[in-house]
């Protein structure tokens, strides 16, 4: 190995809030094309993970390991594969795009605010490459924090109440995960290093009662109902890049938990409790879907899409077979950028109006042209149009869970029928019709805007049109954990 | 050479040239673009064409599209005598409905636009019948379904056009649902979504039956079903077929291309090319034929009474789609792609035609208050009346030949088939009728609109009736490559040669008939079309007095109030869809379990947690004596509990 890129990534942005920290409060433009350059930079050293990826090997790559605290056989112990690889790159990419969207919106505090940017990116990164149970303990708490700071400080009216009750919520989850590392610890030999509690065999018992500790924080995070209802209320509360983080990458962290820890770890037990889970991810792509059809602010509607969608994702990953578990984390990128993306276009506008109301807005087509045609994008992504990536996604899952399921398969199915019946609604009545009078002269998207979101409108239709230059990073990796589960 | 594989992607470059630089910089020349690139894959695909009559199939991989596990499936495309056909019909007239667009859209804002969701449709329907598996059907399928959506809201100021395209995105949903699921249990049952493979296995899987619910299935019953489902939503059968009337909000060359020659025909295409499929289901054929003859008389009832005179040919185009399924049904698929064919071009025309008038009058609809036109646009008039008369089934145009084979197959088909055959021949009438109560009434007797009305009345450019003309040479002479050999020895022709051509797809019909039954259904299926014509201007004269005196009487004008509130079925899926969904999704869900229970039980825990600290700091006092005396008494107990277990 050339040198450690995983720990560059990780550090380029902690390196990064340290120079904010130097700098004063004033230099607002520096401060912003600081974070800026950190977080291009960050994308760019994250590229060789695209680039030199072995698909054709199953194990971790980019390994790094040392000692840290010796003393309780703690390591910093670092590494990809074929599932957690996309993730990294993901959180890279969404970094530069949070900074820009931001850059007007944000007033108050910027300094701070990009610190907290910066070491969110950070500890998400470190999540998904971390390979010792400690240390991933401290990256999925580390990330914790400046987000409960970026909801409760940068946040609208009710932001207080809405980022005590995230912290709350995940930090109850969080608590039992803690409890399950622990004993998981003094059952597996003395070690957090997560290969090796991998290869070990836990009794049945050991397993049950694990799987439920660890769904505890996942299924929080994910979030699964019924435990969803802190979401709509951060998204909704949560500045623009606020909300980006948490639908394109810390709900994400959920799902991939289970697939890192829950399904290797306790194979038996999730094989016993899968039509739980399939019941459950049912339950949240129709009750989130139909919920959607009656909600009158913007960002609600998106986020309790976002139950919806999520509910495929752990769909897939509980059919617990190829097609369904590749479906489900191709469709965890595929949310990452096109929730991502819709939450990145209702900043665009609300950083115009200053308002969430869907009724607030009628005939934004007229005015804003080019921003009715990206919003008209990845509201196609959403409601699954073949040809963009949402499609491949869904299409995945519900082959897999049809697989393990025909009820399942066939219940998941009704979402793809609801999901249009929300989104094409909501494009209706913001885009469509006679302009309200509340928009007039608002000015249609600017060249910072246009590149915040351009990358994602490639990234949609590559993955539509050519899904397997991401599926093929999965293949060896995913073959490997359904055969652990057979 | 794949020089074919341009036939699709040189419009999806018009698309893309248009949508980033017609705002901007195209603008009112975006037909620059967008009608050479859809010429130029008219004639590869004519080309393409040729070389399938002269006995080349092609069928070839382009890339690997997804690939997961065991499921494998690629971008393709399969070229046979069905595709040939689809290729004809579809370059065909989206190249004319381009040219006339010119003029039709002339001066319209949204101009660029317009062409470029033009040129994306042209593009998703070429990858819809190119297509050599399910999967690109089906992207094909939802493709088009975006650009219907698009173009039946292209007017999206107005509420009941973006409703309308919202309708029509939502009900085909419903048709995709069971669509999606038949293609992934084709997959989980033939391992592949590939057409050659599974039409070439599927006998083997004949007769199995799969558990579902705890009932026994037929396997390819099931299959055969759940894909008709979305042929139902696509092709607007009942019970789907209301988003096709209200998708007449679309500019009318929209409704011609997409709304009736093409896009809505891909459910007929669709049944047509998995003929292996349904061929062995006997259940599967009988729900379409039934499907198909009911819908057929259906919409055909409700056409009579309607004034809207774009919405009486979209009620025309369900039945006529009804016609299709029928042949379909009784297993004459070259009937069925027959009749697609002929009716590509007069009802193409016929859209067209009444876009022209429209173009006249300033974008009236209603059929009263024109009149006596025929004088003012003579091409319009005659192209229409050559549409009518094809459509009427007249002998030697072009409908004749498709509907008659139908009614003929049809009348084959055992008992059910005889009553199937009535109500094809009964919904004959009633198409000469409707179609000629637009002849009468909007083209001839007095003009009834206003002077400055009348004064404004002209024929459109010729940019639009140039393919009015060449669409009205199809409508007459389309037919001639499909005329029965019962006709065909008399005059001297080799007869059926369509049917003939098309046989390596979709077989031959099983059932053999005798000249003298051909010749029976031939006569009345005549005799109902002239009967029909007649009716019409005998009905609508002058200024229609014999019709208004018939709506006198009140069983008649409670009739007529059912038809023209076609038969209640918008009204009643918003009784047992929309309502109920709302009323779940707003209280059951919402406020019952999202906010009265789990949003009070997450608030709630934290809450009692709170209210025991606050009696728990009571006993905080702060008092080092206070504390003095609970350190003690704890100590005490404890001593005592130890004492007392050893």
């Amino acid at each position: 190995m050339a040198y450690p890129v995983l720990s560059t990534v990780i550090f380029l942005p902690v390196v990064g809030a340290l120079i904010l920290l130097l700098m004063g409060r004033r230099q607002e433009l520096a401060i912003k094309w600081f974070s800026l350059i950190f977080t291009v930079l960050t994308f760019v050293v994250s590229l060789p993970l695209f680039l030199n990826f072995d698909k054709t090997r199953s194990d971790m790559q980019f390994v790094e390991v040392f000692e840290w605290i010796p003393a309780w056989n703690i390591k910093y112990y670092l590494g990809v594969d074929g599932i957690s690889v996309l993730f990294v790159l993901l959180s890279a990419l969404l970094g530069p795009l949070c900074v820009l969207i931001s850059w007007h919106s944000i007033k108050d505090k910027i300094k701070e605010f990009y610190i907290a940017l910066l070491l969110i990116e950070a500890a998400m990164i470190g999540v998904f490459s971390a390979l010792d149970f400690f240390l991933f303990y401290v990256f999925w708490e580390a990330m914790l924090i400046p987000m409960y700071l970026i909801i409760g400080v940068w946040g609208g009216p009710r932001r207080i109440y809405s980022a005590i009750k995230f912290f709350l919520y995940t930090l109850a989850g969080s608590v039992l995960m803690l409890v399950g590392i622990i004993v998981l610890y003094f059952n597996g030999g003395h070690t957090f290093d997560i290969l090796s509690l991998m290869s070990q065999k836990f009794p049945y018992k050991l397993q049950l009662i694990l799987f439920w500790a660890f769904f505890a924080a996942f299924a929080v995070k994910v979030p699964m109902w019924p435990v969803h209802t802190w979401l709509p209320d951060a998204h909704t509360e949560a500045p623009t890049a606020g909300s980006v983080i948490l639908a394109g990458i810390l709900i994400k962290m959920g799902a991939y938990g289970f697939l890192r820890f829950s399904l290797p770890l306790f194979p038996d037990a999730t094989k016993a409790m899968a039509p739980v889970m399939l019941t459950l991810s049912i339950i949240a792509i129709i009750y989130g879907g139909l919920i959607c059809l009656v909600q009158s602010d913007l960002k609600r509607l998106i986020a309790y899409s976002s139950v919806s969608h999520m509910g495929f994702v752990t769909l897939g990953i509980f059919a617990l077979n190829q097609q369904g578990l590749e479906g489900g984390i191709l469709q965890m990128i595929n949310h990452g950028i096109v929730t991502g993306a819709l939450f990145l276009l209702v900043g665009v506008i609300y950083d115009r109006s200053h308002s969430r109301e869907i009724s607030h807005y009628g005939g934004v087509a007229t005015v804003l042209p080019v921003y009715a045609g990206f919003f008209m994008v990845f509201t196609l992504a959403s409601i699954g149009l073949p040809g963009l990536n949402g499609f491949i996604g869904e299409f995945l899952i519900i082959l897999g869970g049809f697989k393990a399921s025909r009820l399942a398969g066939a219940l998941a199915a009704t979402g793809i029928i609801i999901g249009a019946a929300y989104m094409l609604w909501l494009y209706q009545r913001v885009f469509f019709e006679e302009v309200n009078p509340h928009i007039k002269g608002y000015k249609d998207m600017d060249l910072r805007e246009i590149i915040t979101l351009a990358p994602l409108v490639v990234l949609v239709v590559w993955i539509g049109v050519y899904p397997n230059t991401f599926l093929s990073f999965m293949h060896e990796s995913v073959k490997q954990l359904v055969i652990k589960l057979q | 050479m794949r020089y074919y594989a341009l036939i699709p992607f040189l419009p999806l470059l018009g698309f893309l040239i248009n949508i980033i630089f017609g705002r901007g910089l195209l603008k009112h020349r975006a037909h620059w673009i967008s009608v050479p690139v859809v010429g130029l894959s008219m004639v590869l695909g004519l080309m393409t064409v040729r070389e399938v009559i002269s006995g080349n199939v092609i069928n070839e991989d382009l890339y690997s599209w997804v690939i997961s596990g065991d499921f494998k499936v690629s971008v393709g495309f399969l070229i046979d005598q069905l595709t040939a056909v689809m290729l004809v019909v579809v370059t065909v007239v989206s190249f004319l409905v381009h040219v006339y667009s010119i003029g039709y859209m002339h001066g319209d804002p949204g101009f660029y636009r317009f062409f470029a969701y033009l040129n994306l449709f042209t593009f998703s329907m070429l990858m819809l019948i190119m297509s050599n598996n399910f999967l690109q059907l089906y992207f094909g399928w939802e493709a088009v379904g975006l650009c219907s959506y698009l173009l039946i809201g292209y007017w999206y100021q107005k509420k009941s056009a973006s409703d309308a395209g919202k309708k029509a995105f939502i009900v085909n949903r419903f048709g995709d649902f069971g669509f999606g699921l038949g293609v992934i249990l084709i997959f989980l049952t033939f391992g592949t979504l590939h057409y050659a493979p599974v039409f070439g296995s599927v006998s083997s899987i004949a007769g199995k039956t799969v558990v579902l619910f705890g009932y026994e299935i037929d396997l390819i019953t099931l299959i055969a079903l759940l894909l008709f489902c979305g042929a139902i939503g696509k092709s607007a059968q009942i019970p789907l077929h209301v988003w096709l009337p209200d998708a007449m909000e679309g500019p009318t060359p929209v409704s011609a291309l997409i709304h009736a020659a093409t896009m809505v025909t891909a459910g007929v295409f669709m049944v047509a090319r998995c003929n292996p499929i349904f061929n062995l289901s006997e259940i599967a054929l009988t729900v379409v034929a039934v499907t198909g003859a009911v819908t057929a008389l259906f919409a055909a009832t409700i056409g009579l009474v309607q004034n809207d005179i774009k919405r009486i040919i979209a009620y025309s185009t369900i039945s006529q789609l009804g016609y299709m399924f029928l042949a379909c049904g009784v297993g004459a698929y070259g009937a069925g792609i027959f009749h697609l064919y002929t009716h590509a071009f007069f009802k193409a025309l016929l859209f067209l035609g009444a876009g022209s008038v429209m173009h006249a009058m300033a974008g009236e609809l209603d059929i009263w208050k024109m009149g006596g036109l025929k004088n003012k646009m003579r091409i319009t008039y005659v192209t229409m009346l050559l549409a009518s008369l094809s459509i009427s089934g007249i002998p030697g145009f072009a409908g004749f030949f498709s509907k008659d084979e139908i009614l003929y197959q049809t009348y084959l088909k055992g008992d059910l088939g005889k009553v199937l055959w009535l109500m094809g021949t009964v919904t004959a009438l009633l198409t000469a009728f409707y179609s000629f109560r637009i002849i009468s009434v909007a083209f001839h007797g007095r003009f009834r609109g206003s002077h400055p009305e009348e004064h404004h009345l002209h024929e459109s450019p010729p940019v639009m009736t140039i393919p009015l003309v060449l669409l009205a040479i199809g409508a007459v002479a389309a037919g001639w490559v499909g005329i029965p050999p019962l006709i065909g020895e008399a005059i001297g022709l080799h007869g059926a040669w369509f049917y003939e051509f098309l046989s390596p797809v979709v077989g031959h019909p099983s059932e053999e008939g005798s000249h003298s039954v051909e010749l029976m259904v031939m006569t009345l299926s005549i005799i109902a079309g002239i009967a029909g014509i007649i009716l019409a201007f005998y009905l609508y004269r002058g200024d229609a007095e014999r019709a208004k005196a018939l709506l006198k009487r009140p069983f008649l004008k409670k009739i007529h109030t059912v038809l023209w509130n076609k038969y209640y079925v918008d009204e009643f899926y918003h009784l047992i869809v929309v309502r109920p969904a709302l009323w779940t999704a707003r209280t059951v869900i919402e406020a019952v379990t999202d906010i009265g229970i789990i949003e009070a039980i997450v608030n709630g825990v934290p809450k009692t947690i709170g209210r025991f600290s606050e009696r728990l700091r009571a006993i905080q006092t702060g008092l080092v004596n206070h504390y003095a005396i609970f350190m003690v008494g704890a100590m005490f107990f404890i001593l005592a509990f130890i004492l007392m277990v050893k």
